[in-house]
């Protein structure tokens, strides 16, 4: 009989060791028990994470992968809930995070309709395919994959404030709990009071206060989302009908607020609509969204922000799962990279705003014209612009794609050409 | 100054948090609303999505 830790402690030194720890996890011995890590006083964590939503589990996931040590807070007790959120996500998804299991899934989709004002719609069917997902059981299957990776998460725990040295963010501190690490990753999504003590957050950012209804007994064609535009159902916003199930959807309102409040808006679209009026309200789900405001600069010595915190949500949809999730694997690659070269200034992380900038910035800064440009059109231009379009334009205009066929339509019309010229 | 919230009505959705550019406001159970940050700008009156805030700018 053999002890394997004798025999590593042997054969291997401490640089060795704790190489083959990060990779191959916590050691055994012959009887399965798992071996204590070894606790250096001065061995900080690499990476320590505010959020363990899409964005924070992303992140850490690939910073594990990479071979550093990381763990989340997360302040709630249950990961995934509760849900903020329509709950929709491109199939093409898979791509970035693996195949997104079916309890996980609540209902498959094939395409778009967007309704003009009047009631006419376009239908475009989804190259990629659509997902209305169960966030609830999602947000855990993403942070069990950052698990499974070696990441440790600690829930209920309520981050309040950062621990800096000599400019540099070092560390974070709760109510029971003070912990150090060389690079802090704050994915606490926009509602956090604690970003709000970030010099990074500095300006008043466009949101769009949302408001949803979890519905059921409803007769809706269920095979597409349903997407409602026009300046007296959602103000400089839409309307949303997410199908979950036989009979049952979310139903919701995204508006930029102004005078009445989201509730207003989605307790009439409801009432207007023989479809939905006799269903039953099952949940009722809210928020605000930050659908403007695209930040240069997310970065400071020892942090990065990343995911919605960061304002990574495409603005004319406020969708940010997606962005969450490429958000937080590329901070991760460029974490991965600055902590290699033992360097985690502001400089160094500046090469996230790049990338980043890079990727998705200057498309969504396209998609954010748009939706300057769309809220400034009346019902009448919307019910023409639907005569005209082609439904797989307008799910390209959502994406920054083809804004140019869009311009072409509106300069049809004399008094909406200076508004074209904006779009691009 | 006041600001005042409908327990009742609010729906712990958080956007006035998220949207609050001074921090002055928290989600636990309730919402919670510290006095020496706020500055009356009434963002959270507008952006909550059931009005459950008032916010009175003479006392």
């Amino acid at each position: 009989m053999w002890n394997l830790r004798k025999s590593l402690s042997r054969i291997c030194d401490k640089g060795e060791k704790r190489w083959l720890r990060k990779r191959v996890g916590n050691l055994r011995n012959l009887n399965g028990n798992i071996l204590e890590k070894e606790k250096r006083k001065n061995d900080f964590m690499d990476a320590i994470i505010i959020g363990a939503g899409p964005a924070g589990s992303s992140c850490a996931r690939r910073l594990a992968e990479n071979g550093f040590s990381v763990k989340i807070y997360d302040r709630r007790e249950e990961l995934g809930i509760p849900v903020r959120c329509g709950e929709g996500l491109s199939e093409n998804t898979q791509e970035l995070i693996g195949k997104i299991p079916a309890n996980c899934i609540s209902k498959k989709i094939k395409g778009a309709r967007i309704y003009a004002p009047n009631g006419k719609y376009l239908e475009a069917v989804l190259k990629y395919g659509g997902l209305i997902l169960n966030r609830r059981v999602f947000d855990k299957w993403l942070a069990e994959q950052a698990v499974k990776a070696g990441v440790e998460i600690q829930k209920n725990t309520l981050i309040t404030d950062f621990i800096k040295e000599n400019g540099y963010y070092k560390g974070v501190r709760g109510k029971k709990i003070e912990e150090k690490a060389k690079m802090i990753v704050c994915a606490t999504g926009a509602e956090s009071a604690l970003r709000k003590s970030l010099n990074i957050f500095s300006k008043l950012n466009l949101i769009d206060s949302c408001l949803q209804y979890k519905m059921s007994e409803i007769d809706i064609d269920t095979d597409f989302i349903h997407i409602y535009l026009g300046n007296e159902i959602a103000p400089r916003g839409y309307c949303w009908v997410f199908p979950k199930g036989e009979n049952k959807a979310n139903v919701g309102v995204g508006i930029i607020p102004g005078q009445k409040n989201a509730k207003y808006y989605l307790d009439k679209f409801i009432s207007e609509r023989q479809e939905l009026k006799k269903g039953e309200i099952d949940l009722i789900e809210g928020g605000c969204v930050p659908v403007g405001g695209l930040l240069k600069d997310v970065v400071d010595d020892g942090l990065l922000l990343c995911g919605e915190a960061a304002h990574h949500v495409n603005p004319i949809h406020g969708g940010g799962i997606k962005e969450a999730i490429i958000s937080g694997q590329l901070a991760a690659d460029v974490i991965s990279d600055c902590l290699n070269k033992k360097d985690v200034s502001k400089k160094a992380l500046s090469k996230f705003n790049e990338l980043w900038w890079e990727k998705r910035g200057n498309k969504l800064k396209k998609v954010e014209r748009l939706r300057e440009t769309v809220e400034k059109l009346s019902d009448n231009d919307l019910n023409d612009l639907v005569e005209v379009l082609k439904p797989e334009d307008i799910i390209e205009f959502s994406r920054g794609s083809r804004l140019i066929i869009l311009a072409k339509a509106l300069m049809r019309k004399p008094r909406l050409i200076s508004l074209a010229k904006h779009l691009l | 100054m006041t600001w005042s919230i409908d327990n009742d009505i609010c729906i712990r959705c958080g956007g006035c948090v998220s949207v609050c550019p001074f921090g002055a406001l928290e989600l636990k159970d309730d919402i919670l609303f510290n006095e020496k940050l706020c500055n009356l700008c009434g963002i959270c009156e507008k952006a909550c999505p059931v009005s459950a805030i008032k916010v009175k700018k003479d006392g």
